[in-house]
């Protein structure tokens, strides 16, 4: 590992994972924390257990702010262990000379979405520090949820499962991008940042059963099947036509770049069924997305690996991103 | 803009169209004499042939050789270093373009200089570098400049705008390059290891882009003096498969030609007026060393002598280290570019050498030969 940390520690990715491996979890080590799921499960398996901190630049972004990505954050995390968010801590560390206006907007988008999930804020925590200490306002959230449907994994995918998305991929990643300083884009993007528990609870109460599920946001769709191609010892093959992915975010990959798969979401989430629930859990997930797919089956091919298949008969991995998102040079 | 940029790529990524190709390709390839090596010179080619996988639609007698076409690849360490040592100093704001910070140089990548402290900007245009000298007064800017002819011109308007409105605090760091003397060099060397001239390259893939600023001119001498023909292509698929049906058909009919795939951008001449404003503020360096393959005559650009006091080389010049620094001896790169060697033959491709921790060139930017192998290709 490098001597000091850089931005690609935190990018979701290899060196992320590197960091995490090697420092918190060598520390911390127990048998819960290292099912490094989406959400803990505790108390045998009856709850729910997370923590997600905020810092997104910048704070407001088309179809968005900080405060709905905090409560979506930690919210669809306990949704991806097939749990309903209950309760949730807020804490937030401001900036001197942060305008008191633009905070009572962003918690008041927070007690929106909260609404959605019928989840309450029952603790928190406000620091205030010095201009510079921190860029204007991060926030942490710590939720808990009541685990509705038990077993659902990233170790329990099988030869013959399908692989689906929720909606199109990579639109809140694309939307950052073009909304960051110093890239004059017009574009009528917008995050996908949503509540995922909605759709969750929908697919649980059409007895749909989940094998794994998870949200894509750092690292994107490429992480998440990666993950489970290893934690699964399986191949994951995706037929790339399928991917679901925006005009516009494929334009601006296109400019810089990126691979949509690659791209945060904030609101699209990976589900593997057996294939027999296939067609029901689509159909589902389109009455909320008429963009979700079907976009991969699970095979034996390449173990641990996701391969991508063309439409003109070649193949490729798909690999884990590396290093922090930059554009290439030309 | 999404429905132009649609336009632009979508029809060049048909999956219909690229299997046609792949036929006529095969095809034609039962009337080869002899297996045919072709170099696409620029690294975005060889993104687009890993990502699409168009080595496993080639005949077996046509093979892709990996040129040396990406600037953030070739930058030998010592000019690495120059940017991290430059971006240390107190008060200098460091603005480069994109993958050029996370490439490690002897004391670490501008990523890590950034981690320390220094201020270490990335830009998608040069001219954001007026926006940045302007909001910080009190500070140096120092544009640290990479690229082929295709980004020279954004450069040389910046070098142009910073004069014309006459802004105190922007300097410049100059590594911009030239496709057409790196690809003689790679005829033209010697072998370091095998004592001899023995490249494998039979055709070359010339980059499109380069083309739109500087013409199909400058291959002209390939298939004239040295019997290689060019084919200037795009860098979708289609356009990279049509390229390679017309050097095969070259080789079929016995012709040695250069010709232009990508004919909805590129002509002969070029962008004359781009052309103009390089001249008036570049000269060519005797010499300019590329990581991987050494010194190689003509191939880099400096600011001429009359706007040296824009040039961070001479205002710093007692603070930038001047030794060559080599790159690890198990590193093939120099082969790899040569098309003597393909990214898996290396003993440290994959294992010490890494995208996270690259030692050769063609590992550092996702554009280099091994990291496109790395990323992409491993199935093969």
């Amino acid at each position: 590992m490098t001597k000091n940390v850089t931005i690609a520690h935190g990018n979701g990715g290899e060196e992320n994972n590197e960091l995490i491996q090697k420092i918190f979890y060598k520390h911390f080590e127990n048998d819960i924390l290292a099912k490094s799921e989406d959400a803990a499960v505790i108390e045998e398996g009856k709850l729910a257990f997370t923590t997600d901190s905020f810092t997104v630049s910048p704070l407001f972004f088309p179809g968005g702010d900080i405060g709905k990505l905090a409560v979506c954050g930690t919210c669809n995390d306990l949704a991806m262990m097939g749990a309903k968010p209950e309760y949730l801590t807020c804490s937030v560390i401001i900036e001197e000379g942060f305008s008191t206006r633009e905070l009572e907007k962003i918690v008041k988008s927070m007690k929106k979405e909260l609404e959605i999930n019928g989840a309450l804020v029952v603790g928190g925590d406000t620091k205030v520090v010095p201009k510079g200490s921190v860029d204007k306002l991060f926030i942490n959230t710590t939720g808990i949820g009541k685990i509705e449907q038990k077993g659902i994994s990233a170790s329990a995918l099988e030869e013959g499962m399908s692989v689906l998305v929720s909606r199109d991929v990579g639109a809140h990643g694309a939307t950052i991008f073009a909304s960051r300083e110093g890239i004059e884009l017009e574009s009528s993007l917008q995050t996908d940042c949503a509540s995922l528990y909605p759709q969750v609870k929908a697919l649980m109460d059409a007895d749909i059963e989940i094998v794994a599920l998870r949200d894509a946001t750092r690292g994107g769709v490429a992480a998440v099947l990666n993950e489970w191609a290893k934690s699964s010892t399986v191949c994951i093959e995706v037929e790339e036509e399928r991917i679901p992915v925006q005009e516009e975010v494929k334009g601006i990959c296109e400019m810089l770049g990126f691979e949509a798969v690659s791209l945060a979401n904030e609101g699209t989430f990976v589900l593997a069924v057996a294939q027999a629930d296939e067609a029901k859990a689509l159909e589902i997930l389109q009455n909320t997305h008429t963009s979700s797919a079907v976009i991969a089956t699970v095979t034996k091919q390449y173990e641990g690996k996701v391969i991508l298949n063309s439409s003109w008969g070649t193949k490729r991995f798909l690999d884990l991103p590396t290093g922090e998102l930059l554009p290439r040079i030309c | 803009m999404s429905l132009e940029l649609k336009n632009l790529y979508d029809d060049f990524r048909d999956g219909e169209t690229i299997k046609a190709y792949a036929k006529i390709i095969a095809e034609d390839a039962k009337r080869l004499k002899t297996p045919l090596n072709i170099m696409e010179v620029c690294g975005g080619h060889t993104h687009t042939i890993m990502k699409f996988g168009l080595p496993q639609l080639m005949p077996e007698n046509i093979t892709f050789i990996h040129g040396p076409g990406c600037p953030v690849c070739i930058m030998p360490k010592e000019r690495i270093d120059h940017a991290y040592v430059l971006a240390m100093q107190p008060d200098v704001i460091l603005v480069t373009l994109g993958d050029m910070i996370k490439v490690p140089g002897s004391n670490g990548s501008l990523q890590d200089a950034r981690a320390k402290g220094a201020d270490v900007r990335f830009v998608y245009s040069p001219m954001e570098c007026i926006t940045i000298a302007r909001e910080n007064p009190d500070k140096k800017v120092i544009f640290f400049a990479i690229g082929f002819e295709t980004t020279t011109p954004m450069t040389a308007v910046l070098v142009e705008q910073v004069i014309k409105l006459g802004i105190p605090n922007i300097l410049f760091h100059i590594n911009h390059v030239t496709v057409p003397e790196v690809m003689a060099e790679l005829i033209d060397s010697r072998d370091v290891h095998i004592d001899s001239y023995n490249n494998q390259i039979d055709a070359f893939i010339g980059p499109s882009h380069v083309s739109v600023i500087s013409g199909a001119k400058i291959y002209d001498k390939f298939p004239k003096e040295y019997g290689r023909p060019v084919v200037v292509s795009g860098f979708e698929p289609v356009d990279v498969m049509q390229g390679i049906s017309m050097i095969v058909k070259q080789f079929v009919e016995d012709r040695c030609e250069l010709e232009v795939q990508y004919k909805r951008v590129v002509n002969y001449e070029g962008n004359l007026k781009a052309q103009e404003l390089i001249e008036r503020y570049f000269e060519k360096m005797d010499l300019f060393r590329w990581r991987g393959l050494g010194n190689v005559p003509d191939s880099g650009l400096k600011l001429k002598d009359e706007f040296a006091s824009l040039d961070a080389e001479v205002v710093y010049r007692d603070v930038l280290p001047i030794a060559e620094i080599e790159d690890h001896k198990l590193c093939i790169c120099g082969d790899i570019l040569r098309g003597m060697a393909k990214p898996p033959e290396c003993t440290i491709f994959g294992t010490a050498c890494k995208p996270t921790t690259p030692i050769g060139s063609c590992m550092v930017s996702s554009e280099g030969a091994c990291a496109a192998y790395y990323k992409y290709g491993n199935l093969l």
